[in-house]
């Protein structure tokens, strides 16, 4: 007789919830002639807002469930929080996206939900197979929307290029956990921490952990394991794009987060080194490269990559106000960026035509609303008060700082200085120059206006008033310390 | 006995993984690559590893290679396709790389084997079927990844059908 483990439903009912939302979405979507897309969007919409109630309760956990497979404490529910957001804001920009592009596919919310399950077993997960399996179900859904697009030779090369790539990353993640399952016989975080504060580490824990960093930098984007990026974010559809910058990067680093601190915690000054090198790299990498794109989605990757780089310094700083200034940092990136590829999923069009640089020009005279969210999303990415992105970089930095490493901030500083100069570039583009046709004028959709909307003011609330929301970041953090 | 069938074994193993990689024509080497799985796959029974031993035959044996098989039928090639002899270049290279790998290797099995060597000395593993262990872990600690990845494998199929499929506009 095989004894019936202790089931706790109620802890995974988030990602329960968008699962069954996504075979929902699915199902129905064979019996809907038209809209299919619609109805898909609106249950995948519906089923992130309960999920959101449904994690409310987490917050005031702290307890393992599944044989200790997941926890449930107020880490996970703060990157729930982070990745139900990130799926609402995508799901309704990407409304407005497949009607400009005509297409009625209603899978691209269900894979998306699936995408999402993924990311929430991902961040809770105190298991290396656990964390693996959730990402997984992630990388299979984003690889799938990536070459969403029906006769796009360009979507399709970035998908597999980005399914190449991503299961090799996989697959070095997979065989540092084995290596380490070699090395210490457990691959449960706890386990896994125990022998690391055992003081003998073989070198093959060693080369397990350094594989464990591979794989998940990776998926962070950070140099030099950042190739696809550019080619997946330039091909991808838009609101995908925005979704794989905030929702993945959000998934990846959580689960970062968590293996490295808690786990590796008593390593910290071997893997701190590299991290420290892998973080320069990114900055400088993400940022020069970023200053010579015409292509507003190829400038927003490396952005992104750059991104990455300042998020690595808050790891190097080690502490948990470090830890807090990246949830914090995540939390403003995820409204900031899906904003700003709200915007261009607006400029672009049908069949993206409009991704240049270029075509911003004259967008300040002819749709104000549109230039200005864009100034402030641009704003916030550059780090200028009294946007989110500002106390982000702040916290980060001033955590790097209190931990003695200064000469990271001063790069850390440098690079972003360098950034604001591509960043203003668009808007000067919006505000100083003209098209040389005018194009035809954008039309807002609902969903379009209420996430700009949304993302516009939470970048201006939270950077205005960051306290509650640094505390929230401080709280969530306290169980990896 | 059991000294004897190992080496066999191994040999017959590593032979045909040196066979994949020097004969020239890729059905060769994927009938090759079967065989060296097969290998494996016996090894693995040595070890007592039957599931291993399955699983590999199952998915690598079977799905895998035949995956291979099919593409390198469909592809179809001519004698004139085929890579010419390799280049001393590539070649050196390939040489450098594997040895640096075995080097690099070397601290990992050095540290390894005292752990594999206490396994073996562990009779509760070889006396309960592994079969038995690993269904009763999954039901019950790895219940939870278990259940996702059925989920994974949903996400996969719907996805490959999506883009797959030949879409008609709306």
């Amino acid at each position: 007789m095989i004894p019936v483990p202790e089931i706790n439903l109620g802890g995974v009912l988030p990602a329960l919830i968008l699962g069954v939302a996504g075979l929902l979405a699915t199902l129905l979507g064979l019996f809907v002639r038209k809209g299919a897309a619609t109805v898909g969007a609106i249950i995948g919409f519906t089923a992130v807002l309960i999920a959101l109630a449904a994690n409310a309760p987490l917050r005031f956990m702290n307890t393992p469930a599944f044989s200790g497979m997941i926890v449930l404490d107020t880490f996970s529910w703060f990157f729930n929080l982070l990745i139900l957001l990130s799926v609402g804001l995508t799901i309704l920009i990407s409304m407005k996206y497949l009607t400009d592009q005509g297409l009625d596919l209603y899978e691209y919310f269900a894979i998306l939900l699936f995408s999402s399950v993924g990311m929430m077993f991902m961040v809770s997960g105190t298991h290396l197979l656990m964390i693996f399996v959730g990402l997984e179900t992630l990388s299979i859904g984003v690889y799938v929307l990536t070459g969403v697009l029906p006769k796009s030779s360009k979507a399709s090369e970035a998908s597999l290029k980005y399914l190449l790539l991503g299961s090799f990353s996989s697959a070095l993640f997979l065989y540092g956990a084995a290596l380490l399952y070699g090395a210490s016989g457990s691959l449960s975080l706890a386990g896994l921490a125990k022998y690391f504060q055992s003081g003998s580490v073989s070198t093959m824990g060693l080369i397990g952990m350094g594989l464990l960093l591979v794989g998940f930098s990776f998926k962070v984007a950070a140099v030099p394991f950042h190739m696809w990026t550019p080619d997946v974010y330039d091909g991808a559809p838009s609101p995908i794009t925005g979704f794989m910058s905030v929702g993945v990067k959000a998934a990846a680093f959580a689960a970062f987060l968590r293996v490295f601190f808690e786990c590796f915690g008593s390593a910290q000054v071997t893997w701190s080194h590299i991290l420290w090198i892998l973080a320069v790299l990114t900055m400088i990498l993400g940022n020069l490269a970023a200053l010579v794109q015409s292509n507003i989605k190829r400038m927003l990757a490396y952005s992104s990559i750059a991104h990455a780089g300042y998020i690595l310094i808050g790891m190097v700083a080690g502490t948990a106000m470090g830890a807090a200034g990246i949830l914090y940092y995540l939390l403003a990136y995820i409204f900031t960026n899906l904003g700003a590829f709200a915007v261009v999923t607006m400029v672009g069009r049908k069949g993206e035509a409009n991704i240049s640089i270029d075509d911003y020009r004259g967008l300040g005279k002819s749709h104000p609303a549109l230039a200005l969210a864009m100034s402030i999303f641009l704003f916030s990415l550059a780090g200028i008060p009294p946007t989110a992105g500002f106390i982000g970089k702040f916290t980060i930095f001033g955590a790097a700082i209190a931990s003695g490493y200064i000469w990271l901030v001063i790069i850390g500083v440098l690079t972003s200085a360098a950034s604001v100069f591509y960043y203003f570039r668009v808007v000067m583009k919006m505000y100083m120059e003209a098209p040389e046709v005018e194009p035809e004028s954008l039309k807002f959709s609902p969903s379009m206006a209420l996430a700009l909307t949304l993302t516009v003011m939470v970048v201006l609330y939270i950077g205005i008033f960051p306290t509650t929301y640094l505390n929230l970041a401080t709280e969530s953090v306290k169980s990896l310390f | 006995m059991e000294t004897i069938l190992f080496y066999v074994l191994a040999v017959v193993t590593l032979l045909s993984a040196v066979f994949v990689i020097f004969l020239r024509r890729p059905i060769h080497n994927v009938l090759f690559m079967i065989l060296t799985m097969i290998g494996l796959a016996t090894l693995f029974i040595l070890l007592h590893a039957e599931f291993i031993a399955m699983v590999q035959i199952i998915v690598y044996a079977g799905a895998v290679m035949v995956l291979f098989l099919f593409v390198i039928m469909l592809l179809n090639l001519e004698e004139i396709d085929l890579p010419r002899e390799p280049r001393p270049l590539r070649w050196g290279f390939g040489v450098i790389l594997s040895l640096a790998l075995v080097v690099m290797l070397f601290p990992v099995f050095k540290s390894i084997a005292p752990i594999i060597n206490g396994v073996a000395q562990n009779g509760d593993l070889a006396a309960a079927s592994n079969l038995d262990l690993i269904a009763k872990e999954l039901f019950t600690t790895y219940l939870l990844p278990f259940e996702i990845a059925s989920f994974l494998l949903l996400a996969a199929i719907i996805g490959t059908v999506v883009i797959g499929r030949k879409l008609t506009k709306s």
